[in-house]
């Protein structure tokens, strides 16, 4: 009696799921092509026929090799993700538990970061860095990418910590512990939600940053991927490889798009519950 | 937040004595890496580049004494400022009105949860954990004549005949970074739009249906007002994100042909680090912050305005 029934609504479904298909189909097609174009032959490249590892090979000894620029990238959003979640983190718990004078001007003012164009801030950063001598470092490019990442973070993690309810950490005030006691044991295992989705926008936002690097980095040993690939496609003795560059894009598409779908339950619930509030 | 919760804030920070003091000091001790970071790294290069901008300040050679109005000046001379200007804005409507609009259609095509609509909800996603730099590399190849696949396919099934030049021209080049940006970032608007969407109380709909409201009705009357805030909160997003356009069209069309495709962002970098005059670049990046303020106040204020009416 069931099969009956949905038969016809099985067919009105139809154009729904041609449509959707299609979009699926125009959703992956370039990525799927960027995978497979990185192991073919390209006039030009170091395959030169077949399918292989010939533009990873040329990848690899570009200038100063893949593993550098790879651990550059590491090293600077691991940098990166450390600041931002340590900083908006006591800054998010200070926000949102605790009364001094300014308080509000502060958390605007970090707000308003969002406000300023990134070129704005990097011209300036430019100079400065090289006044702290922190100029052409992983450090310094770090610090930046940091001060991007703030806003978000430090909202999220605001409203985060006073979604906690208060009678938890209360109780524990009473028995004696100390504000960072109650943030350590209390307070941070219930913003893990929170916490994720700002680790993970860190985490995206630095490794995938070209124009940060493209301003701040000159000397090619402290290059990030995506400066290192935009380099690269340029400079193979006048021939564009365009093999290595596809191979480029997998190296640094792939860590990304794993962990995103990984995480994609911790943030979907972090959004779905920010509309809920409001 | 409850008026509980504020009574007991109320309670834990007016606390009598002893524990006033210290707490105070604690918040503040929690806010000072913050405190730090907005200092060091925010008002003090605000401050420098308003500085710079007044400054005849090479970038080897440093800050050469005083230029005040000749930087900005300068700007009105450069004959890709206006150019650059309109450009920056026609990039900015035409990808607003795809993104919103195309953003808003996925978003009712996954309103319903069901195991190939969550399918769907990823795959729309997953472009956006692509980096915008990689994405552009990713897409030079896609659309160039050697290994580009769209021309083979699309002769094969003899829709043209001649390849089609993706960056010949300037409508073509044009088109082809707009349906790159369209790919990666619809999948954002869809979910701001989806988490809009999905904060409607089904009960108005099914109020709206017994009334014998039709679909299109129920759309207009109950969805789009309701939406109202996931929409302004877009609208904010995908505005100030394109007018700030760099990398796509650094490294897609490198501002060619002829010059057609240089955004705002780009003459910033080219005077600063082409020209290597950090001066007017600070000048040009200080006119574009001013008009960032103007557009989020006048957005402010509309916003007001709109939930003072709801």
């Amino acid at each position: 009696m069931n099969e009956r029934k949905n038969l016809p609504s099985m067919f009105a479904r139809t154009p729904y799921y041609v449509l959707t298909g299609s979009l699926v189909i125009i959703f992956l097609f370039p990525i799927a092509w960027a995978t497979i174009a990185s192991f073919s032959a390209q006039a030009g490249s170091a395959q030169a026929f077949g399918y292989g590892l010939g533009n990873y090979q040329r990848l690899f000894d570009f200038q100063e090799g893949l593993p550098r620029y790879f651990t550059n990238s590491v090293i600077i959003s691991a940098l990166t993700v450390l600041f931002t979640v340590t900083v908006s983190t006591l800054g998010g718990y200070s926000f949102a538990r605790f009364e001094f004078p300014g308080k509000n001007i502060l958390f605007l003012l970090t707000l308003a970061i969002l406000m300023v164009p990134g070129a704005t801030l990097l011209i300036p950063l430019y100079v400065l860095l090289r006044q702290l001598n922190i100029d052409n470092t992983l450090l310094g490019l770090s610090l930046v990418l940091s001060v991007y990442q703030l806003p978000f973070a430090t909202f999220m993690m605001r409203i985060s910590f006073e979604a906690v309810p208060r009678e938890l950490e209360e109780s524990a005030l009473v028995d004696g512990a100390n504000s960072f006691d109650v943030l350590r044991s209390i307070m941070l295992p219930a913003v893990i939600p929170g916490l994720i989705t700002v680790v993970l926008f860190a985490f995206l936002a630095s490794w995938n940053d070209f124009f940060a690097p493209l301003i701040l980095i000159s000397d090619p040993s402290q290059s990030p991927l995506p400066l290192a690939i935009a380099v690269l496609r340029q400079q193979t003795m006048g021939v564009i490889d365009y093999g290595a560059t596809e191979a480029g894009v997998v190296v640094m598409t792939v860590p990304c798009i794993i962990i995103f779908v990984l995480l994609q339950r911790y943030y979907m619930r972090g959004f779905m519950s920010g509309a809920v509030k409001g | 937040m409850s008026v509980t919760s504020r009574l007991t804030a109320r309670r834990l920070t007016v606390r009598p004595g002893a524990l006033g003091r210290p707490r105070r000091l604690a918040g503040i001790a929690y806010a000072l890496p913050t405190l730090v970071f907005v200092l060091v790294f925010f008002i003090l290069p605000l401050l420098l580049v308003g500085q710079m901008s007044a400054s005849d300040w090479k970038l080897l050679g440093g800050d050469k004494g005083i230029n005040f109005p000749q930087n900005y000046g300068a700007l009105n001379n450069n004959p890709l400022f206006w150019p650059a200007v309109e450009f920056t804005i026609r990039y900015t409507v035409i990808v607003t009105v795809l993104l919103i609009g195309l953003g808003l259609g996925l978003a009712l095509l996954v309103q319903e949860s069901s195991r190939w609509v969550g399918m769907l909800r990823t795959v729309f996603l997953i472009p956006l954990a692509v980096g915008l730099a990689a994405a552009s590399l990713l897409f030079w190849g896609f659309y160039s004549d050697s290994i580009g696949p769209l021309n083979p396919l699309l002769q094969s099934v003899g829709l043209i005949d001649d390849p089609i030049l993706f960056f010949a021209t300037h409508t073509n080049a044009f088109l082809s970074t707009v349906f790159m940006i369209v790919w990666k970032f619809v999948g954002l608007y869809m979910l701001i739009l989806l988490v809009g969407l999905q904060a409607i109380p089904t009960e108005l709909y099914e109020a709206a249906s017994i009334d014998g409201g039709g679909r299109k009705q129920i759309f207009r009357h109950i969805t789009l007002p309701l939406l109202r805030p996931s929409l302004a909160l877009a609208l904010i997003l995908c505005v100030t994100g394109s007018l700030l356009a760099f990398d796509h069209f650094y490294l897609l069309t490198k501002g060619g042909p002829d010059n057609s495709t240089v955004t705002i962002v780009q003459l910033i970098y080219q005077q600063a680090f082409v020209r290597q005059n950090l001066g007017t670049a600070a000048a040009l990046s200080l006119v574009l912050l001013g008009a960032l303020l103007i557009l989020n106040l006048i957005w402010f204020r509309l916003l007001r305005r709109g939930t003072a009416v709801a």
